[in-house]
């Protein structure tokens, strides 16, 4: 019996509508331990495909009959078969195209706000893996923030909003994604900006991001405030004296992690001073828009992240901690493990290696990992 | 290099072929039999070990040759 697809896009909907889903995940314990699909109203099974070849009899008293199963592995190999063998049992699931990998590369736009003279801000939250893109769009021109790999998706989006796409912008050199920024500006012609502190081994042309930046889509300006810490060229943006993009500095629930460029010591006193006074020094109105978030409770209703940065100094922990050393040791000592291949990845947006599109799926397998709480 | 009684060639398999395939060689191997197992597919690292160790084998060693992977995995 042929069973049912479920696309990323109709999973990321209902994680971000709070629907309730069960997942039965075949991939192995690690895998499925390392990284899941997250969501409020998800529950979860965990059992490897290899443990399932001799039949799905003994699962089946494990699966509930009020909520929709998803048979979810790591491309989607396993998942058909599991659900298969359970449609044999008389159990209706679906599974996940494209597994975990499709997962991982999905991007759903989301409004975040309006700009002037009619403008628009996008964010593309791409929701297995925890990364945020921006394009801001006026009068038939649009710049990108922080693209992820997939860099048709905001082509086509851009097309599909008639604007040309002018400034391509990363707020650093990422450590956990592969960025799309110089693929976007070379299609379009774009100018792409990079911090110069952070791009010493980059082997490709670029435009120099320098705090005090300004660059123009329409009537939006967009205004660069160097931020370090997270890496040492990490710059923030302010759109429109409305908006503030922190890259991987400042998040909703956590900051910017300093040791993914190796240097986590050196580098702490510029995350302090960029989160304890450059920002401080910022309007507490400001919509702080990251480049990530970490867990699914940093969603809004809409599925947006973002918050005011007023509300962020009262409420984020890692902006409260008035102890110096205190401070120091939380974002130096007992940090998460590092993202996948964070070398390699770092390396490939430095264009000094070039794998394959199958090897640079396989590197950003896995959470973001960029920050700590 | 090891010694193999059987040989399985699983190259150009998807996942979960390199798996059954392998599960179904080994039901036929005698206990203290090796298997040398060649795959392409990248994922089947982790499974062959999470495998092994749920089946109460022994994964003696692997190799990578170019893009193929080798497992010599002893049935238990």
């Amino acid at each position: 019996m042929a069973v049912k697809a479920m696309a990323a896009g109709e999973v990321a909907k209902k994680v971000i509508n709070n629907e309730p889903l069960f997942i039965l995940d075949v991939r192995n314990g690690d895998a499925f331990a390392d990284w899941k699909i997250e969501g409020g109203n998800i529950q979860y099974l965990n059992i490897p495909y290899f443990d399932l070849l001799d039949g799905v009899e003994e699962v089946v008293s494990d699966l509930p009959t009020d909520r929709d199963i998803l048979v979810v592995c790591a491309k989607e190999g396993s998942s058909i078969m599991v659900a298969e063998m359970l449609s044999e049992e008389g159990v209706h699931s679906a599974y996940l195209s494209g597994g975990m990998k499709a997962w991982s590369e999905h991007l759903e736009p989301v409004k975040v706000g309006d700009l002037k003279n009619g403008g628009e801000l996008y964010q593309f939250v791409r929701i297995g893996k925890g990364c945020l893109s921006y394009m801001a769009i006026s009068e038939g021109e649009a710049a990108v923030i922080d693209a992820t790999r997939m860099a048709d998706i905001f082509l086509d989006f851009a097309q599909e909003k008639g604007a040309v796409i002018k400034h391509v912008f990363d707020t650093h050199l990422h450590a956990d994604h592969i960025s799309g920024g110089r693929t976007i500006a070379e299609a379009t012609g774009a100018t792409y900006y990079l911090p110069p502190a952070d791009a010493e081994e980059v082997v490709f042309e670029y435009q120099a991001l320098v705090n005090g930046l300004e660059a123009s889509i329409g009537s939006t300006k967009v205004e660069a405030l160097y931020s370090p810490g997270h890496t040492i060229g990490s710059t923030s943006f302010i759109v429109d004296d409305q908006y503030l993009m922190t890259g991987d500095i400042l998040f909703i629930d956590s900051i910017g992690r300093p040791d993914l460029a190796g240097l986590a010591e050196d580098w702490v006193g510029d995350l302090r001073e960029s989160l304890y006074s450059r920002f401080q020094e910022l309007a507490g109105e400001l919509t702080v828009l990251p480049a990530h978030f970490m867990i699914i409770e940093e969603l809004n209703e809409d599925g947006s992240v973002s918050k005011k940065l007023g509300e962020l100094f009262k409420e984020n922990h890692g902006l409260n901690i008035s102890d110096e050393q205190e401070f120091r040791d939380m974002v130096t000592k007992n940090l998460p493990p590092q993202p996948n291949a964070y070398q390699d990845i770092r390396k490939t947006n430095m264009g000094k290696i070039t794998p394959d599109e199958e090897v640079q799926r396989e590197m950003e397998i896995g959470p973001n990992r960029c920050a700590v709480r | 290099m090891m010694n193999a009684d059987k040989v399985l060639d699983a190259k150009g398999l998807a996942c979960p072929m390199p798996i059954v395939k392998t599960r179904k060689e080994m039901k036929a191997m005698d206990s203290g039999q090796v298997l040398e197992i060649l795959v392409t597919d990248k994922g089947a690292k982790a499974d062959l070990t999470a495998w092994a160790k749920s089946g109460g084998h022994d994964l003696l060693d692997h190799q990578v040759d170019g893009d193929v992977l080798k497992f010599w995995i002893q049935k238990g």
